[in-house]
């Protein structure tokens, strides 16, 4: 941090909105912004587009930022300069997302709550912890909850981490898209509709999602009946998925904790879609679900044809369920751990639904040596900041 | 109190307009007008705390310009709640536009863009906010300004506000001022702020012949006058002047955040008047962070179906998380949903 760097408090009451706004302005970088203890009533989105910047509260529970008057802007609070640190302070109830950073590079959120208060509701905002088109990205002891689509949701980015942080009561709880070089790690995702998403998407600027390090979740009783307005891809999600990859090449599944996820603890598909994107691929490629500690799978499963599905399967679906379909020979799909039962609806064709459906047993081959995450997830000196 | 100043104002206007447009006029109706200069050092440094500082206007509560500040109107305008948006452009002593193609023309350095909205008729008249995009060495900055009650003065609004007014249509609203970030929202293009409205295509032939003729453009560029005179523009008949209408509204709205390397690139979705791909166009594209925003729909236009499309549902929205725009509207503006609702219907399936 500079020599002159400045600290600028900031606190709530009378004019918030205006004040806190113009300190975000007028903040040189190196600066750091200190929002004082309370709760500051906002009417507007707020945004800061200064590099280097610290914005610090006094806990997550101390100060808030609370939206639930916001008249305008599509989040509570927008980043788009590079090297911000987001520290202790909570987002209440914006009506768009909560936080949005784009382009912003080098980007720290730590110790952030972002929370719709009613909980679970259509009329929630999209995402809560929202970095979208940007390099190294770590959000650490975060909390998220009461998204309509995906408390932490990171896209069309690389070098990521997401570590020690809680995601409940959202749709989604930890979704990755369209991002590749990520770590999910030691985080606690509960009481979603599904646990941690990784895809990708088409017809999007950036795709070809891949090289993601899924590991040390717990991964509990995501059982929320699905809230995300349809046409969102997650509206789709099934109720009760733990973790679920679709369209994503080189992922690690590993060391997870799953318990209570009653459709799928652990799902690995193609985009289910038809699409017309010739650049997209639609596939799961090179995908390994390593030893993870599962409880008997899918004991109440979302799924067409369920009751007889699970007659079939003795109660309980097998905890790894896999679509069947594949890049085709030239690229293993899925590597699973010998310990861990599997099924596979072994679909004939991607894009046309259930049709054709032949459930049966998984056969995959076992997990072949750890593969190198060599400059996965946000570099050491993202880390160093929160020290 | 104020109507008389307003009546000069209006002659004094006219007057100034005549002489820029006409500068083959005699030098004795020149030396009447004889308009003051603008503070090219404010222009180009520092951040002003009022809008006087910088001198564009003759007379700023009448919007009257100064020496080498132009009156100009879009052909299709940014729907802004309805408000009468005066536009102007300064171009210092010695310099000029080049002419470059439909889009922007060249902007040379020391140049800015002065845009005053007013809600409300004749005397009746309210200036509200005058947002100015001054062209500095090191880029563009763009300032909002806030009028004050009296309307003597409008000062600085780095924050921007939130002002309670009446529509023309006759809704009552709390108009955004927005802050000095929010600016950048719909000017950033690349990481940099960029103008966004007077690219040739959307500027009247008769405006850049005569800007032509007072040496501020080389030249009228290709392709200008493109777009539509907006009004009438969202009721033409005839399926080429609907997809017209439409692809100008949405250009002219929607495109400095719909496109690659601006605000809304994460979406994939291209409004840009020189797209032609369907899919960019969202025609049967899904939504990947629309949230509620869907509504529960499934592409972003489905030709044919005007109800069935997300691009429409957020337009024909006010409300904060749902509303297309994000920025700058808090009501709905029925023509720009008319001409796209036209425009989908008459899509082929």
């Amino acid at each position: 941090m500079p020599a002159w760097a400045e600290t600028i408090t900031v606190a709530p009451g009378e004019g918030a909105q205006e004040r806190l706004q113009e300190a975000l302005i007028l903040a040189e970088p190196g600066d750091e912004i200190v929002l004082a203890a309370g709760r500051f009533a906002l009417t507007d989105g707020l945004s800061l587009d200064v590099d280097n910047v610290t914005l610090r509260g006094a806990g997550m529970e101390a100060s808030v930022l609370d939206f639930s008057g916001q008249q305008g802007s599509g989040e509570g609070l927008l980043v788009t300069s590079d090297g911000v640190t987001l520290r202790d302070f909570a987002v209440e109830n914006p009506k768009g997302d909560g936080i949005k950073s784009k382009g912003a590079d080098d980007i720290v959120y730590h110790a952030i709550r972002v929370t719709w208060t009613a909980g679970p509701r259509a009329s929630n905002g999209a995402y809560g912890i929202y970095p979208v088109e940007s390099t190294n990205i770590l959000v650490y002891g975060s909390e998220v909850s009461g998204a309509s689509d995906a408390g932490i949701y990171v896209g069309q980015s690389s070098r990521i981490t997401v570590r020690n942080s809680v995601a409940t009561d959202n749709v989604a709880g930890i979704e990755i898209e369209n991002s590749r070089n990520a770590i999910v790690e030691r985080n606690f995702v509960s009481r979603n509709t599904g646990g941690i998403l990784v895809f990708d998407l088409p017809d999007l600027p950036v795709m070809g999602g891949g090289n993601v390090l899924v590991r040390h979740n717990l991964v509990a009783s995501n059982t929320t009946a699905n809230f995300a307005p349809e046409g969102n891809i997650v509206a789709s999600v099934p109720r009760g998925t733990g973790i679920m990859v679709m369209a994503n090449e080189n992922v690690w599944v590993g060391q997870n904790l799953l318990y209570d996820n009653p459709t799928a603890p652990i799902m690995v598909i193609a985009y289910p879609m038809a699409f017309d994107d010739p650049d997209y691929n639609p596939y799961p490629r090179d995908v390994t679900i390593d030893r993870n500690m599962v409880d008997e799978g899918g004991t109440d499963p979302q799924i067409e044809g369920a009751e007889s599905l699970l007659a079939a399967f003795g109660g309980a679906l097998p905890p790894v369920m896999w679509d069947g379909l594949s890049a085709g020979e030239e690229r293993a799909t899925l590597w699973v751990h010998p310990d861990l039962p599997g099924w596979s609806l072994n679909l004939p064709a991607q894009g046309e639904g259930m049709a054709g459906a032949r459930p049966g047993p998984l056969e995959a081959p076992e997990p072949g040596p750890a593969i190198s995450t060599e400059n996965w997830g946000a570099g050491a000196e993202l880390e160093a900041r929160i020290r | 109190m104020i109507r008389p100043a307003h009546v000069l104002a209006a002659g004094a206007l006219a007057l100034a307009a005549a002489v820029a447009f006409h500068p083959g006029a005699g030098p004795a109706a020149a030396a009447a007008a004889e308009p003051p200069r603008v503070n090219d050092a404010a222009v180009q440094q520092g951040i002003p705390r009022t809008l006087a500082a910088f001198g564009f206007f003759a007379d700023a509560p009448g919007q009257v310009p100064a020496a080498r500040v132009v009156p100009y109107r879009l052909n299709t305008p940014l729907y802004s709640d309805g408000a009468e948006k005066l536009r102007f452009l300064y171009l210092p002593e010695g310099t000029h536009l080049a002419a470059a193609g439909d889009g922007l023309p060249e902007i040379p350095v020391g140049a800015a863009l002065i845009k005053t909205f007013a809600f409300g008729e004749g005397a009746g008249r309210r200036l509200i906010e005058t947002r100015v995009l001054l062209h500095r060495a090191d880029g563009w900055l763009a300032l909002p300004y806030l009028w004050n009650e009296a309307q003597t003065e409008a000062r600085l609004a780095l924050a921007g506000a939130r002002i309670d007014l009446v529509t023309p249509r006759g809704e009552a609203i709390s108009y955004r001022v927005p802050n000095k970030n929010q600016c950048k929202e719909c000017h950033g293009l690349d990481g940099a702020v960029v103008p966004i409205g007077p690219k040739a295509r959307n500027l009247a032939q008769e405006w850049l012949a005569a800007i032509a003729a007072r040496g501020m453009i080389d030249r009228v560029p290709d392709g200008a006058d493109a777009l539509p005179r907006w009004e009438g523009a969202a009721d033409a008949t005839g399926g080429a002047q609907v997809t017209l209408a439409a692809r100008a509204y949405l250009d002219v709205n929607c495109a400095h955040c719909h496109r690659p390397g601006a605000m809304a690139s994460n979406s994939g979705l291209d409004l840009r008047w020189e797209q032609r791909d369907p899919r960019a166009l969202g025609v049967m594209k899904r939504p990947v962070a629309a949230g509620r925003g869907s509504a529960g729909l499934l592409f972003a236009v489905v030709p044919g179906k005007p109800r069935e499309s997300i691009l429409l549902h957020r337009m024909a929205s006010a409300e904060p998380g749902v509303a297309m725009p994000e920025l700058g509207k808090a009501t709905v503006d029925p023509e720009g949903v008319r001409a796209v609702e036209r425009w989908i219907a008459a899509m082929e399936p």
